[in-house]
Formats: C-alpha cells, structure tokens, sequence
C-alpha cells in the first residue's frame, strides 16, 4: 500500500523507508495471540461434516445405483444421468426451474418496487400499510401455498369475484406463472423493504438540485433516484433468483409439480424420486441443482455488482 | 399531480392493502370458523355459525400441536444457540487477521449462501454417523447451512468496529476467550439481532430440509401442518387446515406486532450498504 501512495505523491524523502514487511509480521505474531485460530475450529468442523462433505458425496452417490430397495451400492458411472437425459427430464427439470426462478425474480421486483414507491413517504398508514405486507413474509411458505390453492380452486373465491371460471392451478401453459406470482406475493413485502431502505440512503440535497435544475418530479425519479438504487437491486434479484431456485414449500402446497408435471422444479423432483426410494436418481438431480446454481450465481451476481460500480 | 398524489395515495394504499393481503387473510379465519359442510368449498362468506375456537380445539389435539410446538422449539433454540456463538467466533477471526489463508477459508465459509445443500446426501452422511431422524442431526445440518449467513454478515459487521476496545483490553491483560466474550460479543449484539430473526425465520418454517432429515420421527408445525393437510385435501377439511395456519401463525403475528420496528431495521440491516 505505501508504495504506490508514495510514488504518486513524489514526496521527496531521503532515507528509504522502512520495510513495510517487518511491522506486519510482529503484528502477525501478535495477532496469533490475541486472535487465535482455534476460534475457527467450531464453526469450519460443522461446515465440514454438515455441508462440504454431503456435498462431496453427491459427486459420488450421483454415480452409483444406491436406492431403497438393496443394501449394497455399485458405481454405474453416468447411467442416471444418461437416463434422466433420455427421457426428457433432466432438461425439462433445469428448464423449469430456470423459467421459475427468472418469473419469481422479476414478480418480487416488480412488486416490491412498487410498493416501495407507493409508500416511501413515513405516515401512520404508510408504516401500518408496510406492517400488513411483512405478514406473508414471516408466515409458513407451506401455509401461503394452501391458502391460494383454496383461493384459486375452479369454484373458488377468485372466480366468483371475477365472475370467471378459470382452472389456475391446472393449465398446462400459465400455472407456473400463477405459481410464480404466489412466491412473489409471500416474498414482495421483503423486496419492500430493500427497495425502501435503499430509497432512503439517496441524499435529500441531489434531488434538491435536480429540482432547481427544472427537472420534473418523474424524472428526478428515474434520472437519479433509480439508477441510485443499484445496491438493493443487487439484492432483491440475487435473493430471489436463489431463493426460487431453491425453492419447494408454495410449489409443493399448490400444485405439487403438476398439471402433468409442468411445475415440478427440481426440489420437487429430487423430493418425489427420494420418497420412491431412488436415492441415486434424487442425488443426480441435486448435483444438477448444485452445477445450475454454481454456474449461474456467480456471474449473475458479478453482472449485477459491475453495474453497480459503472453507476 | 403533486396534489392529487397526496390525496389519492392513502386511498390506493388501503384499497391494495386490503385486496392483496386482505382478503387471502380473510378467507384463512371465515374458513377456519366454518363448519366442515361449509368449508368444502372455501369462500368469503361468513360462517353461519362461528365455531373457530371448536376448530382451534380439534386441530389442537389433531394436529399434535403441543408436540409439534415443542419439536420446532427443541431444534430452532439450540441451533440459533450454536449459529450466533461458532458463527461469530469465526466471523471475529476472519475480520481481524487478514491473511491469505483466512481469504480462502472466508470463502468458504460463505459459499452457503449461495450453494443449495445437498439435501440426500446428508441423510446418508447423518445414518453413518447415527444422526438420522433426531433433533441432533437436524440442528447440524440448519447449523450447516446457516453459518455462512452468519459468517457473512458478522465478518462484515466486526470490520465497521475500531479494534481500540479490544486492544484496551488486551493490554490489561485479558486473554482471548475474555476479550472475545466481554467485549467483542456485546458489541455484536444490532447484527446478531439481525441473524437470529433471519434465521428464526428460515428454520422455524421449514419443510423441506425436515422432510429429509426428521422424516416423520420428530413432530415440527411445518410437517405437521403438511400432514393434515395431506390428510385433509383427501378429506376436504379445509376448516382444519386453516385452524391450523391460524394457530401456526399466531405467534409470529404477535411477535410482529411487538417488535415490528426491530424486525424491519433487522431485515434491512445488512442488505443495502
């Protein structure tokens, strides 16, 4: 760190100075005792056998014919994956998973944002307003599932409000919009709160000076209050992707995967082939979420800190 | 525009209150209150007779809720326990001794957050070490897939405190273990607020990791919510499955009315820096 500082400034110094090495390793000695790394030891030795070590198992198990029915486990190589591949639901699994996910982030964005937006100004309403939204947030995802199963039957309280009679949870083509639209409904009111955090860090006197420049109130909004709200998008859209990715209790309580499997998202997958008793088959398909996550999140997330840091 | 903004935002932000969260909760207490006959087919009616607490009272010895109640207990206390203590003991190292290996090991210790856990796996990990199906096993594997929620929040959180405190501290002789418990853990204390509610969250409403690991030997809300429902779609007893919800979810409405303030500032707390 000292170089570079001191040839930017030309500071004119005689001696040279003194190597920054030999502080830092008398504070690192100092540092082994006053913070030990045994402290360490707890935390990495649970990390360690509840979650890399299963983890290093599923690159094995993924590769056996281990299930319910016999005690004995062989390697197979790539016959679960070959097999799930043949029959169309491998590909069909990651692709609803994706489209899931992508539905979810852009619903609980959208419904965050707005209303954020709608009740960014602190009043009595506004804040009770807020509380209602946070419920769906801290209720049971399995809960908010069961409910809109009822809410949405074919004679439900939906059809006869509208008028309509619609199956919402059995088409074939909309219902994973439908279901989408639910995991962003338990999950908006935390966007919210992002989105209006993150509207509150904006400073008062840059809007104050749009405002003297003649900028209308709209564009004050989108030209300064928008692009400054980068960090919470970061957010809300790496935890819903995620999340969604992972997700499993509002598809489960709605529509279990179906109509004719078209919501079944790898969880439920994984879930349905595990209680079959096809542990290897469920193995191969969480090793898949595994690679979709790893794969996918990282960039993402690069993607979205990098706009960031342009803006 | 501005003017009209004023007077019609109150309006628009009841009416969508109402709506969208209004009547989704309105159908869980009139069904919740009906009769079995009237719940079969769930509407907003109200119910013809009020029997809610009857209801209540079913699902209650039903539903196993007094068992249910102490099992989501006996695993959500002792694994926030484990996540505030180990997670922050690790989170003060990675933030204060900046060496190479502490950058890989930070990694990894928050590479949970975004990996999904292996969710089969561990069930075959948990039966080799005589896990499977207990509340140990279960507390592990939340511990597991937590700590790097923890980790991350608290490592960043201890890099924003001057270590003059601690320095002080340890100039007058005091040992890590005294430092670390006296002086460190109180000043944790806005983010560890932050964590447990998170946490809180998480595990007291899952289902999904139990459904793997308990496997129907140990009785939690969520899985026994599933199974009277599970129960209950086949039987049409839409009146339970909302007594149920009504009951499940009384507690955390409570605990949002009393400390409302505290768990939005908690929520919001490390999203947005």
């Amino acid at each position: 760190m000292s170089a570079p500082r001191t040839a930017v400034r030309e500071r004119p110094v005689a001696r040279p100075l003194p190597a920054p090495d030999q502080p830092r390793r008398a504070r690192n000695s100092v540092r082994r005792q006053t913070h030990p790394m045994w402290f360490l030891a707890p935390a990495f030795a649970i990390l360690l056998v509840f979650f890399f070590l299963p983890t290093l198992f599923n690159f094995i198990y993924a590769f056996t014919d281990w299930s319910g029915f016999k005690s004995a486990i062989n390697p197979t190589g790539f016959d679960n994956f070959t097999q799930l591949a043949s029959d169309g639901t491998l590909l069909r699994a990651v692709r609803i998973t994706l489209v899931y996910a992508v539905l979810v982030a852009l619903f609980q964005n959208l419904f965050g944002f707005g209303l954020a937006v709608l009740l960014e100004r602190d009043t009595t309403l506004n804040r009770v307003v807020r509380i209602l939204f946070l419920v769906p947030v801290l209720m049971s995802a399995l809960a908010v599932g069961y409910i809109f199963q009822a809410l949405l039957k074919p004679q439900g309280s939906l059809n006869s409000l509208l008028g309509i009679d619609y199956a919402w949870l059995g088409d074939t083509t909309w219902t994973i919009v439908v279901v989408a639209v639910i995991h962003a409904w338990k999950w908006m009111g935390l966007s919210m709160l992002i989105y209006l955090a993150g509207l509150k860090t904006i400073p008062e006197d840059l809007l104050e000076a749009a405002r003297i420049d003649g900028a209308s109130r709209v564009r004050a909004f989108w030209a300064i209050r928008f692009p400054l709200l980068a960090p919470a998008v970061t957010f809300n859209v790496a935890t819903a992707l995620l999340g969604s990715m992972n997700g499993f209790d509002i598809v489960q309580a709605t529509t279990g995967g179906g109509p004719a499997r078209t919501t079944e998202i790898l969880n439920i997958f994984i879930y349905r082939t595990f209680g079959q008793g096809l542990f290897a088959q469920a193995t191969a398909m969480s090793l898949v979420l595994f690679l979709l996550v790893a794969l996918l999140a990282f960039p993402v997330i690069r993607t979205l800190r990098r706009r960031e840091a342009v803006l | 525009m501005n003017r009209f903004w004023t007077k019609a935002q109150p309006v628009a932000a009841t009416a969508l209150a109402l709506v969208v969260i209004g009547i989704p909760l309105w159908l869980v207490l009139v069904t919740a209150a009906k009769s079995q006959g009237e719940a079969l087919n769930p509407d907003l009616s109200l119910p013809q007779r009020w029997q809610l607490l009857e209801n209540l009272k079913q699902v209650w010895v039903d539903g196993e809720v007094p068992a249910a109640f102490f099992g989501s207990l006996l695993v959500v206390v002792p694994t926030v326990a484990l996540l505030l203590t180990f997670g922050s003991m690790a989170a003060w190292i990675l933030a204060r001794r900046a060496t190479r290996l502490n950058a890989v090991l930070y990694a990894l210790g928050i590479s949970g957050i975004v990996l999904p856990p292996a969710v089969v796996t561990v069930v075959l990990l948990l039966r080799q070490l005589g896990l499977a199906g207990s509340a140990v096993g279960m507390i592990g594997v939340y511990t597991g897939i937590y700590l790097s929620t923890v980790i991350f929040f608290v490592t960043g959180f201890v890099r924003t405190i001057p270590p003059a405190l601690e320095e002080a501290a340890q100039i007058d002789g005091a040992g890590p273990v005294m430092v670390f418990w006296r002086i460190v853990l109180p000043l944790l204390r806005p983010v560890l607020a932050t964590a447990t509610i998170l946490i809180c969250l998480y595990v007291w409403n899952d289902v999904f990791y139990a459904f793997f690991v308990i496997g129907g030997r140990l009785d939690t809300l969520p899985l026994n919510l599933f199974r009277v429902a599970s129960a209950g779609l086949y039987l049409n007893n839409w009146h339970l499955i909302f007594a149920y919800v009504v009951l499940m979810s009384l507690p955390l409405v409570v605990v949002l009315a009393v400390a409302q303030r505290k768990i939005i500032s908690g929520i919001t707390g490390g999203a947005v820096k």
